[in-house]
């Protein structure tokens, strides 16, 4: 049901947790199912530095949250802000098609994260 | 630690492997004995006996007469022609019927298209227990009840219902006049795992379904009592007494009464191994695992299922987890079935969407072990600490 990555972040997700004083924080919820995701960003001069994340929901979620630091940990901000949920699913290899709306709450957490935190 | 089993497989409610000696029985059947059980000739009716004997080996699970068993494809097709067949047949008496909450959807869906229909139909509470009340069912009996239909054993948390006090109060309103009144059970998950006796339950109808009791998919039976009037759902060629017509699945058949016969032969040593080792289970868990609980009475209940809540972790989260290190269990949480809800049944014990998102069920057969039980004590404390190590510790600022 799942591919094999999605397995692989579940199994073994990556940074994982709050951040201590992150320079941006971000949060998005799935109205629908539940599912929330929090997004903890550390930047030095525009650049995103390092990232980890929190999430209650699915395996695709928790995956989502999990890749999604791996994506933009060396991103600079501007890339980081046109990143779209399909960059996620394709990291990911694929999602069922009932699970795409958890690379949009990844791509939604970011967004939060970058537009309208107060750090 | 070379002895550590990889593949424990505690999902059985779900299904069960198929017994070797189900299979040994089974397979003559379609190669040397492959007749057809209508034909008169010698192929037809050895194929005829061995039909008849498997007729015999399920009544006897049940203390059913022989003639009083009709073979048909499985649970869902025996709950169909159970519900829809006596609804229709006795329409012009009543258009109601009482059912519960947390039936299998073969059941509840019966009951819906009936409703479309212009029937009434009461689902009647099951509580945080997960057992329908006695009172309920004398409460929402009326003179145009035809049927009562709960189940035997309910499928995701083992709890089983009162149903010789129903099928008392059901033969009282049958003697003072109200003869159109039937009472059904759905004992799919009951039927080789504790004592099932139709004559002391008082019931008119009973489902069972093979691949519950090691025998294959695609084979059941409908316990229909003698003097019984139901309106068949498949017409054809009159096989099973015209009420269940088309050519006999012999094999299949055959394999059924093997395997109600095993689970008869069984039982009390069954009871008594996965009564323990589901004791040691849950009593392990609750050591082993903080924040958990057990869902649905822990009286009155099958032995083979046992049904938790992990909070803060997620159902699905959980039984993939498991799987990737060779455990199968299941869960009725949400996310499995993409909507917020968890399934009915947990809903109906009066699980939320936020208590329910983090249930699973372990059900066990006979071919489980303590080594496997050990496995999973082993393996599940490390998965919910990881899910619980990713869940966020501050409530969210956001509203669903």
């Amino acid at each position: 049901m799942y591919s094999n990555k999605v397995l692989e972040h579940l199994e073994n997700p990556r940074n994982v947790g709050a951040m201590e004083s992150p320079s941006l924080k971000g949060e998005a919820m799935n109205p629908v199912c539940g599912d929330l995701l929090q997004l903890y960003l550390k930047v030095e001069d525009d650049k995103i530095v390092a990232a980890s994340f929190q999430a209650k929901g699915c395996p695709p979620s928790l995956a989502a949250g999990s890749v999604l630091t791996e994506i933009v940990t060396g991103l600079m901000i501007d890339e980081a802000l046109i990143l779209k949920p399909q960059d996620v699913t394709k990291a990911l290899e694929t999602l069922p098609r009932n699970k795409e709306h958890c690379a949009t709450l990844a791509i939604d957490a970011l967004k939060s994260a970058l537009v309208f935190s107060h750090p | 630690m070379s002895s550590t089993p990889h593949k424990v497989y505690l999902d059985n409610s779900a299904t069960t492997r198929v017994d070797d000696q189900v299979v040994q029985a089974m397979l003559p059947y379609f190669t040397e004995n492959f007749g057809n059980a209508s034909s008169t000739h010698q192929w037809g009716q050895r194929a005829k006996q061995a039909v008849e004997e498997a007729r015999h080996q399920v009544a006897q699970l049940m203390n059913a007469t022989a003639n009083e068993i009709v073979f048909l494809a499985g649970g869902t097709e025996a709950d169909n022609l159970a519900v829809k067949g006596i609804a229709e047949a006795h329409a012009n008496k009543g258009k109601h019927i009482i059912t519960s909450q947390f039936e299998h959807s073969a059941v509840l869906n019966s009951c819906k298209y009936l409703e479309g229909l212009g029937w009434n139909v009461t689902y009647l509470p099951v509580y945080h227990d997960g057992v329908v009340r006695v009172e309920d069912v004398q409460t929402a009996l009326t003179d145009e009840t035809v049927l009562v239909s709960v189940m035997h054993v309910n499928n995701e948390i083992g709890t089983i219902q009162p149903l010789k006090q129903i099928g008392e109060i059901v033969k009282q309103r049958r003697q003072a006049g109200q003869r159109h009144l039937h009472f059904h059970t759905d004992a799919v998950q009951s039927v080789g795992k504790i004592p099932v006796d139709v004559r002391e339950l008082g019931l008119d109808l009973l489902s069972i379904s093979g691949h519950k009791i090691h025998a294959p998919k695609g084979i059941g039976a409908l316990f229909i009592r003698r003097g019984v009037r139901l309106q068949p759902q498949s017409l054809g060629g009159h096989q099973e007494r015209d009420r269940r017509s088309g050519t006999e699945s012999v094999p299949m058949i055959v394999a059924l009464g093997k395997a109600c016969e095993l689970e008869r032969l069984h039982l009390e040593d069954f009871i008594q191994r996965v009564t323990a080792l589901r004791d040691y289970l849950e009593a392990e868990l609750m050591n082993r695992i903080s924040n958990i609980s057990r869902n649905g009475d822990a009286e009155c209940r099958v032995p083979h299922i046992a049904n938790f809540n992990f909070d803060h972790c997620e159902g699905e989260g959980l039984m993939i987890s498991l799987d990737l290190k060779g455990i199968a269990v299941s869960t009725g949480s949400a996310c499995a079935s993409g909507s917020i809800e968890p399934s009915h049944v947990l809903t109906a014990i009066g699980l939320d969407h936020s208590t329910g998102r983090g249930s699973l069920r372990f059900s066990l057969s006979k071919d489980n072990t303590k080594e496997e039980v050990d496995y999973l004590l082993e393996t599940l404390p490390a998965v919910v600490e990881k899910l619980r190590k990713i869940a966020p510790k501050v409530v969210s600022n956001l509203r669903s």
